[in-house]
């Protein structure tokens, strides 16, 4: 009756959702952050989640117990260009590049990841409650 | 006259560890939310209770990971992930309750088996 491993878990998962709350944020921040070459401007970030693998001490070859943050990658949506000739980072023809960033879906993104991060707490909070009682076994 | 602890606590105390066991379980599932690819994954846990009964010896053995069945979804989805959070957040709150009933239990031919001892 291993409550560690548990424990670990949802451990494991609040920290990827705070790796994901922590890209968001950081694209919602660069929004307007123009460049006058393309290779510049900022790209929007996301995590990719994965399960770890479980190779057990028992034998236990069960996939999927903790998460991990397997890499941030930027996204390849096209930038967005806009003629702005008065703007000091515009390039020779005027042109400005803004990053892919769509605010709404980060938005959306972040209350599914807080969410998700309240969900995982509950989850800690109700191991604690049940090696709690546990301990209390057979007291007056 | 011996007493025998462990038929004292009866089925409640083999329950309890399966408890444990599939608060992992489903506690994995819920940490692997938005994981892509990922198999919602739960045990058929009376089927499971009677097999570590059967063995009788207070050993999990696996630990019922040979009775692990993936959850068949409501609803599909585009990167492969089973997890459907309310699906997950049911079952898990219903087995920290049942977990609980069983604890009650136990507790309960513990403080009889202490009161025979005491002789009251």
């Amino acid at each position: 009756m291993s409550f560690k491993n548990i424990s670990e878990i949802a451990g494991s998962a609040m920290a990827a959702q705070s790796v994901r709350l922590n890209t968001i944020a950081s694209n919602l921040a660069n929004a307007d952050s123009v460049a006058g070459t393309e290779a510049e401007t900022y790209r929007a970030r996301k995590p990719v989640f994965a399960a770890v693998m479980n190779d057990g001490p028992d034998g236990m070859n069960s996939a999927g117990g903790k998460v991990q943050v397997l890499d941030v990658v930027q996204s390849d949506e096209p930038l967005r260009q806009v003629y702005e000739p008065g703007n000091p980072m515009a390039n020779a023809e005027g042109m400005v590049f803004y990053p892919n960033v769509n605010q709404v879906a980060e938005m959306t993104d972040m209350m599914s990841a807080s969410r998700a991060f309240e969900t995982n707490v509950e989850v800690l909070g109700r191991i604690r409650t049940m090696q709690q009682s546990l301990l209390k076994l057979g007291e007056g | 006259m011996g007493i025998n602890f462990k038929d004292a606590a009866g089925v409640h105390a083999d329950a309890l560890a399966l408890r444990a066991e599939r608060t992992r379980i489903l506690a994995a599932n819920i940490a692997n939310e938005n994981t892509p690819g990922f198999q919602a994954q739960d045990m058929d846990f009376s089927a499971t209770l009677a097999n570590v009964q059967a063995v009788g010896n207070g050993d999990l053995g696996d630990g019922g990971d040979s009775a692990l069945m993936y959850r068949v979804p409501y609803h599909p989805t585009r990167d492969g992930n089973t997890v459907e959070i309310g699906v997950e957040q049911a079952a898990f709150s219903q087995n920290a309750t049942d977990f609980a009933t069983s604890l009650t239990f136990v507790n309960m031919r513990l403080k009889g088996l202490a009161k025979a001892i005491n002789g009251q």
